[in-house]
């Protein structure tokens, strides 16, 4: 990773860490839906975690089509934010946890969100991984990079 | 609470309020000195005016397109530029300004007023913005003291005042400023004393001229100079200048005036006023515990003080950087028009005449020590324009933003780079070097044997037509492939430009259009906005503007053909020394040269892109890169990146220019570019001059475009917004 590249990587993670909720996007038939998430990233940023009740739009939309997008940003409703926020948009592949491996990532998940512990239990809520294929990053109002993860 | 404040109640107020210039005034009004009827309107009126027209969000906007440490100069004058164009457009909301010129009718009627900066901070002890911010003097009338109220607002963003912000690391977003308003005393003598010499700490100096202040203060009227011993008020040294010209109030503001008869005789002052003036510094450096630069008048043989403000270590005399240049870039109208004079009638002759002896000689036939003293000889030549280029003609480019601020002045345009229109298309060197590569294009694309054989680099004979013309294409432009702004590079002769004049004949020629509106109209629009009277001031200031924009590229050009001769004459020691049979005498001589040993370091090497450290096409590509708009429209095209000379000459049609700065001597390829990114910002620049004439969208100040784009990536100039987005893969 070069200066430039790791100067990308680190901003990009200081937001995710930074910010609880991001808006998943999803679509089924042709109709995009948008929700709110409350989001966890693991640390390489390869993937994008959150849970959600298998009851609904979101999920039923993700399991039709898998491919999502969600957008993390930390404006605060000022005008300022125009210049000051910076915005980031996922782009990747979703899918259940299951298994072995749902309680790592789990543990990683909750350690940002300990108060979704009970939330987390319920039979009916499902934990979501996205596979980021790219993220995009837009700062001053108008700079957009675009940062690959996976190979 | 009253927005126009009286000076009894200044100190009260505050100073956060009524800025430094008029607490200054109102403590030395206590203390009995003589000041001028003196209103302030303090910085909470500029503060509601800012917040409810939402002025301030616009500022903030343009203020961080991109961090204010990237920011070049000349970016900051165009962030200037066009702050000052919102708050000329941005009225003042309708209840305030009826208070205000209700306000304004009773303290000043019909009389004239003096209009000046009051920021806080401005003037204490540790920063002095003297001369930074804006004032007016000979204002009548509310309305219009209110517009000038509103450029001494706008000030608060002049380039100048937020280069030293910058270098003092001020925070520009919270800056604010209070106005002093002054009845304009009709001065018979005026001047300004410093109670230190910047230069000796036992001296005082003491400057004064006729009429009012404003021709000394802008450095167009040479004053009568004191310099006194600071302990006694001694006068040390008086030097006399050419007294000829006063400045006087006019119609509406001030004007230069021949001086009578026997006031060019005598001093404005003589000893006794002399001795009065350092007496009242010391009372006024007594005062405020720091010695004083005052601005003061005569009138009547009764001596009122215009303002004082104390001397800091910080000020811009002491300051050894680039900071005091760039300042003094600032030129009056008078200034430019002797500058014109000088570049126009002895400068630009001079070069071309230089160039035209160096072109005749023969360098082939000299001798090495001949050769070593031409090389020496040119070098010299070029060393000296180098010089002069800084001195005088980047200085009178200036004369487009003179230009530009008196039309926005009068015309308060919405695009605050309407008046550009009225500078193009004035005959530009570089635009005549171009037509002539099309004229001999065109000679390729109507003779089908001239292009074959071309394409296999055959060189037609010496007195074949085109041949004729290539070689007089090349006397008088030199080689282009070595005039680049690389340096020493001529690696090509004939097939370089050939190989670009067979890419130029690929499509039919460019026409060149001219952007914006009808020229007559702005014109005619310009004018009116004067009074009849002014009218041919109006048409003297588009006539400078224009010269300067001409001159602005023509100069580069200039300088480029004398760098051409003396790399010709480099070139000529490289292949002596390179060459195992050449004559050995005075050949030791000839490698001493600096230019001949160092030649090889000044070319900058290519610089392969993973050296640059460029992004990897896997992990970060620039999606959008932000620089400002310089030229509207959009356009899209293979992304050609310009690192060395050869980039230049390959060059193909409907490519987009994208380099750091783009050099005159490299323009020779816009009318194939489908557009222009430079990362070098500023309206005033060379790749935006060019790519306005042939009306290609342009982008400037894009940071890092050099890194965050490929060379072959797929780009969309927007010229409108200052974007340009690189195509990446598909989602």
């Amino acid at each position: 990773m070069n200066n430039k590249e790791k100067q990308a990587f680190d901003q990009i993670k200081t937001l995710l860490d930074s910010q609880s909720l991001g808006v998943l996007s999803t679509q089924k038939n042709d109709q995009p839906y948008a929700s709110l998430v409350a989001f966890a990233a693991t640390a390489n940023l390869e993937q994008i975690l959150f849970l959600t009740p298998n009851t609904t739009r979101k999920y039923d939309n993700l399991t039709n089509n898998a491919k999502v997008a969600l957008l993390i940003n930390n404006s605060l409703n000022q005008a300022a934010d125009i210049y000051t926020a910076v915005a980031v948009t996922a782009t990747g592949i979703a899918a259940t946890v299951d298994g072995l491996e749902k309680q790592t990532l789990l543990e990683l998940y909750l350690k940002k969100h300990p108060h979704l512990q009970v939330f987390s239990t319920a039979p009916s809520t499902a934990l979501i991984r996205v596979t980021v294929d790219r993220y995009f990053m837009v700062s001053r109002f108008q700079n957009v990079i675009e940062v690959q993860v996976t190979s | 609470m009253t927005p126009i404040l009286g000076i009894d109640s200044f100190i009260e107020t505050g100073k956060n309020q009524v800025g430094g210039k008029a607490f200054c005034l109102a403590r030395i009004h206590d203390q009995g000195v003589d000041v001028p009827e003196t209103f302030c309107i303090p910085c909470r009126v500029y503060e509601s005016y800012i917040a409810e027209t939402c002025l301030e969000d616009k500022i903030r906007l343009e203020m961080n397109r991109k961090p204010f440490k990237q920011m070049r100069w000349e970016e900051i004058w165009d962030i200037s530029l066009r702050i000052r164009n919102l708050f000329l457009t941005t009225p003042i909301p309708h209840i305030t300004r009826k208070t205000l010129a209700e306000l304004l009718q009773r303290h000043f009627n019909e009389r004239s007023v003096a209009i000046r900066s009051s920021a806080p901070g401005e003037d204490d002890e540790s920063t002095s913005f003297a001369g930074l911010h804006a004032s007016y003097l000979n204002v009548i009338g509310a309305d219009e003291i209110l517009k000038h109220v509103k450029l001494v607002w706008a000030s608060l963003y002049s380039d100048a005042a937020l280069l030293y912000r910058k270098e003092l690391g001020l925070d520009i977003h919270t800056s604010k400023m209070a106005v002093v308003l002054q009845e304009l005393i009709p001065s018979d003598r005026s001047g300004v004393f410093f109670g230190i010499n910047p230069s000796d700490a036992t001296e005082s100096v003491l400057e004064s001229v006729y009429g009012l202040n404003q021709g000394l203060v802008d450095g167009d009227i040479e004053p009568d100079r004191w310099i006194l011993q600071r302990s006694s008020g001694k006068i040390l040294s008086h030097i006399e200048p050419v007294r000829n010209h006063y400045t006087i109030p006019d119609k509406k503001g001030v004007a230069f005036a021949p001086l009578p008869q026997a006031s060019r005789q005598k001093p404005p002052l003589n000893d006794q006023e002399v001795h009065q003036i350092w007496k009242m510094g010391n009372k006024v450096e007594a005062l405020f515990n720091r010695p004083q630069d005052m601005e003061w008048t005569f009138y009547k043989d009764r001596f009122i003080m215009l303002q004082t403000r104390p001397i800091t270590s910080s000020g811009f005399k002491e300051a050894d950087d680039k900071r005091t240049w760039y300042l003094s870039l600032h030129r009056s109208y008078e200034n430019l028009k002797g500058l014109y004079d000088k570049i126009e009638t002895h400068l630009i002759p001079e070069m071309i005449s230089q160039t035209k002896l160096m072109g005749q000689v023969h360098l082939q036939g000299l001798s090495n020590p001949q050769l070593h003293q031409e090389i020496t000889k040119r070098q010299a030549i070029y060393d000296h324009w180098v010089k002069v280029y800084w001195a005088d003609f980047i200085p009178f480019a200036h004369g487009i933003r003179l230009f530009g601020q008196i039309y926005n002045d009068a015309v308060k345009p919405q695009d605050p780079y309407e008046f550009m229109a009225l500078l193009e298309n004035t005959g530009l060197k570089s635009v005549q070097r171009n037509n002539r590569l099309e004229a001999l294009a065109d000679m390729i694309r109507n003779d089908t044997d001239l292009k074959d054989s071309l394409e296999s680099v055959i060189i037609p004979d010496l007195d074949h037509p085109f041949k004729v013309l290539l070689d007089n294409f090349i006397l008088e432009f030199g080689d282009l492939s070595c005039s680049t702004g690389y340096g020493n590079e001529c690696q090509y002769g004939d097939t370089g430009i050939i190989r670009l004049l067979l890419e130029f004949a690929k499509s039919p020629p460019r026409k060149r259009q001219a952007s914006g509106p009808d020229i007559q109209t702005l014109q005619d629009c310009f004018l009116k906005s004067f009074p009849e009277e002014k009218y041919a001031f109006a048409l003297d200031v588009l006539h400078l503007g224009r010269e300067s924009y001409r001159l602005r590229d023509d100069d580069n050009i200039h300088l480029g053909r004398i760098e051409t001769r003396l790399v010709e004459a480099v070139q000529e020691g490289q292949s002596r020394l390179a060459d195992p049979d050449a004559n050995p005498d005075g050949l030791a001589m000839l490698a001493a040269l600096p230019a001949l040993s160092l030649v090889s370091d000044t070319i900058p090497v290519s610089v392969e892109p993973s050296v640059l450290e460029k992004a990897s096409t896997l992990w970060l590509k620039a999606r959008q890169v932000v620089g400002h708009p310089a030229g509207p429209g959009i356009a899209s095209g293979t992304a050609r990146l310009i690192n060395t000379p050869q980039d230049l000459m390959d060059f193909k049609q409907g490519d987009v220019l994208i380099c750091p700065g783009v050099d005159p001597n490299m323009t020779f390829v816009i009318p194939l570019a489908a557009a222009v990114v430079e990362e070098r910002g500023g309206m005033l620049i060379h790749g935006a001059i060019i790519a306005r004439e042939y009306g290609l969208p342009c982008i400037t100040g894009a940071t890092d475009i050099m890194r965050l784009i490929e060379p072959g990536d797929h780009v969309i100039v927007d010229g409108y917004l200052g974007i340009i987005t690189c195509k990446t893969r598909e989602l």
